[in-house]
């Protein structure tokens, strides 16, 4: 039960909801960045939610399964073929043994990819994430290369009676969208907002620049001189917190980023929002809008009801 | 005491007004932490300190209106002192050259000479404050006031797996090759974070640090033992 990996792209790794519960050994969660999108690939193939996926950034990747599996995909707008058919995001395809399974990006951006079975790399501290600054975790801690194998986990009931029921190629249902396209991210107030800065943020509009990855967007094009004291004690920041280094340029992080830091935290990207950040791409324009904590808690509990509403359903259908 | 919301699915609690006193403010917010650790409160899947707040980290949608009131209740109980009696940790350090990348800018910032540099560095006790910035590097608190200098104006992208280094009030060690603005001042052979290890930070919070001396060849020794 093996995925060989054909041809790799230019950042694809093994990851899962992340690392939970070590910030305090400087371990950030990580996992997919946009982790509604692998929970919801895996849910469609009858997976645990959690289970080990890939995300795949920019570049090609060709798969190829020595025994049948079910995938499906979430994430940027990219092309996703099992042979010469196209499978549309957040559909579940049926890939046999020696097909090929390619992602070809139509612009760059990420997707999460979720097989029947999941990915069954090493469980390490919690976790089949890929750490990719402590070089660990995933597969040998590293981004997927031409020639690997990656070794496949066995599949649930769900898996085996979604295939069943399965009779074309790809499914003639889907998972609902969680993530949509707008060019805007919603914030809440941070610790160190103020209004000037505030109305900065709010009115201008910033592109994502080429030295983002998986810890950062790093905005530019509009600059906001901080009015804050420049050294603030160093505490806890996390994924959606927008800090504003003394340079003006604002860095959005992401699952990947520190655990803590010392620049002033103005605001931060709404958690429902942070699976469309993982979408941006650098020169991508982007936009913020505010909105109140209580309305940000209440779109977060909404969107994990409508998660468990799919699941049900899911398991009613086929269970 | 005073809450922010760090997102909408965490919280820090700030002690900054209780006290002017860093060190006191340190030691408040370990002993949150080990009050807010064994409290389980539900949903919490992560508690952290740094010098003088703690954060509390949520799973989606799962902060509740009344938290923020258990909580202050089990801050205000948790005093300073915790329980825990802090760990002493002696980290070996080779000072030469080689390693000692930034050593002739801090002796020309101090006006110090090399081992009078080496000899503050290695005779101070220091206590871990927070560990962060990348996985297992320690921040620490004691640093002697003669070897204050900034971080270096452009930050190297590469500072090698081991480096000791300082910038203002902080001694630091980076676990891990990474891009960093830090004066490095030696190297030690030991290995800061083992994924595989059952705790895989060496240093945590609290901990107490020592620096000691160790030649090149007690370096290669040691090496060769701890990155097998």
């Amino acid at each position: 039960m093996i995925a060989s990996v054909i041809s790799a792209g230019f950042q694809d790794t093994v990851q899962d909801c992340g690392r939970v519960g070590f910030r305090k050994f400087g371990l950030t969660a990580g996992g997919a960045l946009d982790s509604v999108s692998l929970r919801l690939a895996n849910l469609v193939v009858g997976n645990p939610e959690c289970v080990a996926g890939l995300e795949c950034t920019s570049g090609r990747l060709q798969l190829q399964f020595d025994c049948e599996r079910l995938m499906s995909w979430a994430g940027g707008e990219f092309e996703v073929q099992v042979g010469k058919e196209l499978v549309p995001s957040l559909h579940c395809a049926r890939v046999s043994a020696e097909a090929i399974l390619e992602i070809s990006p139509k612009r760059a951006g990420r997707i999460w990819l979720a097989i029947s079975g999941g990915i069954d790399a090493q469980e390490i501290l919690g976790s089949r994430s890929t750490d990719l600054r402590a070089h660990f975790g995933g597969w040998q801690g590293r981004a997927l290369r031409d020639g690997d194998e990656l070794p496949l986990g066995s599949e649930s009931k769900l898996c085996l009676r979604i295939r069943a029921a399965l009779l074309e190629r790809v499914s003639d249902w889907s998972a609902p969208r969680f993530v949509s396209g707008r060019r805007f991210l919603r914030v809440i107030r941070g610790k160190n907002w103020d209004d000037d800065i505030g109305a900065k943020l709010l009115t201008q509009k910033f592109r994502v620049a080429m030295n983002s990855d998986r810890m950062g967007l790093r905005l530019e094009g509009s600059e906001m001189v901080s009015t804050n004291p420049p050294e603030l004690v160093s505490e806890a920041v996390a994924p959606g917190t927008i800090q504003l280094p003394r340079s003006g340029a604002a860095v959005v992080l992401l699952g990947d980023c520190q655990t803590i830091g010392g620049y002033p935290k103005i605001a931060h990207v709404i958690t429902v929002d942070l699976g469309y950040a993982a979408q941006l791409q650098p020169l991508d324009e982007v936009r913020f809008e505010l909105m109140e904590l209580e309305q940000a808690r209440d779109l977060l509990r909404e969107r994990e009801r409508d998660i468990a509403l799919f699941r049900a359903g899911l398991e009613a259908r086929f269970g | 005491m005073t809450f922010h919301p760090l997102g909408d699915s965490a919280l820090i609690v700030d002690f900054a007004d209780e006290s002017s006193d860093r060190e006191r403010l340190l030691a408040r917010a370990l002993s949150v932490v080990e009050a807010l650790e064994g409290a389980n409160i539900p949903g919490v899947i992560d508690v952290t300190s740094a010098y003088e707040s703690v954060a509390l980290f949520f799973e989606p949608g799962r902060i509740e209106g009344d938290v923020e009131e258990k909580i202050r209740a089990l801050v205000a109980q948790a005093g300073v002192r915790g329980g825990r009696k802090a760990r002493r940790i002696e980290i070996p350090v080779c000072y030469d050259d080689e390693f000692a990348l930034d050593l002739a800018r801090v002796a020309s910032q101090t006006f110090l000479t090399g081992d009078a540099i080496i000899a503050l560095h290695s005779s101070s006790e220091y206590t871990v404050a927070c560990v962060g910035f990348v996985p297992g590097f320690p921040f620490l608190a004691g640093l002697s006031e003669k070897l204050r200098v900034p971080r270096l104006e452009s930050p190297r992208t590469k500072v090698p797996a081991g480096s000791v280094a300082i910038a203002n009030a902080q001694a630091g060690i980076y676990p891990f090759e990474s891009p960093g603005g830090w004066n490095v001042i030696g190297r030690t052979p030991l290995h800061l974070f083992d994924a595989n290890a059952q705790s895989p930070a060496l240093l945590q919070p609290g901990d107490r640090v020592r620096f000691r001396r160790i030649t090149r060849q007690e370096f290669e020794t040691s090496f060769k033992e701890n990155w097998k």
